[in-house]
């Protein structure tokens, strides 16, 4: 039991980075192998805060979020200024997260790659599920309302998007606080979770684990996304495969949803009833012409 | 005074001068037509005037103000608005979502309504829905609000940038090749809606455009372009008749024949 409540805890802590994420990469098209790092800063940050300086839980949280928010400021200034092309910007990305791992292993205060051990158990699973939900919810108001919408019309034609008006600079940026605020969440709530922070935790292949997540969900969709998150933790864990056979699960499940929808799981919907009865009678019926969202 | 002016604009890639010396004017409630053969420096000069491309040499004003330099996004703002001659919608967007994000500019809530969705965010959306639908009336959109725009047969596409241009709210709007791909029944349905949008809005329309019957029927002026220079300018007869637009066409065998 304590087992499948703890899977379950860490399913809903990656719900919160991986919509986070959606918004950058799914919603805005802009791929990141870095995204691990934005976890990192804001796990450590809380972490300190309420192990040494015993900062209420929730500010300490909060506080987390701002520092992953002021540090994505300072990747996304240069890169998204130069318009990098999306394949540049995700290089810079995994330079970008590896350097935090490293100056997370230098500095004094995390104790190097010794790690954080003692910090207090706040993330329960009540908790952690009603930040996802809490996530989801604010995630599914931005991206219905002009600031997703328009990261939508950047992703879709950058330059149509600037005939209308749009500063890509301003919707990418936003678009890339947003996801690493998420992430600082994410991480915060799972240092308080785990009581046990070392910045290996935080690797590129966290980072991977995220994107494939946005991808395999569906470059479009939240719903889709948290599907495969869960999918990536639970599948593993229910076949019990070793750690190191886990990157080999993820890119099964991700070479399976490739072949059988190229678009994602859930493509460019959301999980609805109203979405499920329209499958059904699109298999009984004959598709009439492509909705959108 | 001109609307729009440019002088001596030249643009070179590398090694390749695209548009070379160009000067032209129009001006305030006028129809031009930009016409010459394929690869000539049209896309390109409509580039330079909406900032895509920054001018090598030369300046380009708007009511008499130097937008040489200036960013896609504040031109717009100042008044210009274009279609692309390779259809450039937002694809994976409803029709109407096509407009209503070029609208957002006048959505005035900020990220903490939006996040909570307050009611200001749901009136406003609503509004701006609203006013989406009036400008899909005018292209002859309506039946199809809901359709993704990558759905549309190809003639709609052109319609629906066409009216997410006029959303803008531009002075000048720049349409590259709307007619491509039309058949001679659409291009006369084509030319109506074109004449239709520039007296509702009070545009003035700079047309590039390979079909001569609709260059005829809206341009009383024409500039032609060829090898990135202004081979002539003037009215379409003047055009009709010039020996050296069809020699630019067709090819010198042709005209000394
Ligand atoms: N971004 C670019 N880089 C290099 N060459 C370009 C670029 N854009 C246009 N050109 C060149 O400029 C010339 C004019 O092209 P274009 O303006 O598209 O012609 P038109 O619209 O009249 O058919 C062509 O030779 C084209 O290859
Ligand atoms: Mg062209």
């Amino acid at each position: 039991m304590d087992y499948i409540y703890g899977v379950m805890a860490v399913i809903c802590i990656e719900i919160v980075a991986t919509v986070g994420l959606s918004v950058f990469t799914g919603f805005t098209g802009l791929f990141s192998l870095g995204h691990a790092a934005f976890m990192a800063i804001g796990a450590y940050t809380s972490a300190i805060l309420t192990y040494f300086y015993h900062v209420p839980f929730v500010l300490a949280l909060l506080l987390g979020m701002v520092m992953a928010g002021l540090v994505s400021l300072i990747l996304g200034f240069p890169t998204l200024r130069a318009k990098l092309r999306g394949d540049y910007f995700a290089i810079a990305t995994l330079g970008f997260g590896e350097a935090v791992r490293v100056i997370l292993e230098n500095l004094s205060i995390t104790q190097g790659a010794r790690g954080l051990p003692g910090i207090k158990h706040f993330t329960t699973l009540p908790v952690a599920f009603i930040f996802a939900v809490l996530v989801v919810w604010l995630t599914k108001n931005f991206i219905w309302s002009k600031f997703g919408r328009n990261a939508i019309a950047v992703r879709e034609d950058s330059v149509a998007a600037e005939m209308a008006g749009i500063d890509l600079f301003k919707v990418r940026m936003l678009s890339l606080v947003y996801s690493a605020m998420c992430g600082g969440l994410a991480g915060g709530l799972f240092a308080h979770y785990l009581n046990f922070i070392q910045p290996v935790m935080f690797t590129s292949i966290l980072s991977t684990q995220l994107t494939s997540a946005v991808v395999a969900g569906g470059m479009g969709s939240i719903t889709g996304p948290v599907l495969a998150i869960a999918l990536f933790i639970a599948v593993p864990e229910v076949l019990r495969v070793a750690n190191m056979w886990r990157l080999v699960a993820y890119g099964l499940i991700l070479v399976l949803i490739m072949v059988f929808r190229p678009s994602g799981i859930m493509g460019y919907h959301e999980l609805s009833f109203e979405w499920i009865s329209k499958i059904f009678k699109k298999n009984t019926r004959n598709k009439a012409g492509g909705k959108g969202i | 005074m001109p609307l729009l002016e440019l002088k001596n604009v030249t643009k070179t890639f590398g090694g390749i001068v695209a548009v070379k010396d160009v000067s032209y004017y129009i001006k305030q409630d006028e129809i031009i037509g930009l016409i010459g053969p394929n690869g000539a420096g049209k896309t390109t000069i409509f580039n330079l005037i909406t900032g895509v491309y920054k001018a090598t040499e030369g300046n380009i004003t708007f009511q008499d103000r130097d937008i040489t330099d200036a960013n896609p996004v504040s031109i717009v703002k100042n008044g210009i608005a274009r279609t692309f001659q390779n259809i450039r919608l937002f694809n994976k967007l409803s029709v109407i979502e096509n407009i209503r994000t070029v609208l957002y500019r006048e959505a005035d809530y900020n990220l903490g309504n939006a996040l909570i969705r307050s009611s200001k965010v749901t009136r406003i959306e609503k509004k701006l829905y609203d006013k989406s639908l009036e400008y899909l009336e005018v292209v002859g959109l309506i039946d199809y609000i809901n359709n993704r725009a990558d759905s549309l047969p190809y003639g709609l596409q052109r319609k629906l940038e066409i009216a997410r241009a006029l959303a803008l709210d531009p002075k000048l709007l720049l349409l590259d090749e709307p007619a491509a791909g039309m058949n001679p029944d659409e291009c006369i349905d084509l030319v109506e809606l074109i004449m239709k949008i520039k007296r509702t809005y009070n545009l003035t329309i700079m047309l590039i455009e390979h079909h001569m019957d609709v260059v005829m029927e809206l341009c009383p002026r024409i500039v032609v372009i060829n090898f990135g220079q202004v081979l002539m300018e003037g009215s379409k007869l003047d055009v009709q008749n010039d020996p050296r637009v069809l020699r630019a066409y067709l090819g010198e065998e042709y005209a000394n024949a």
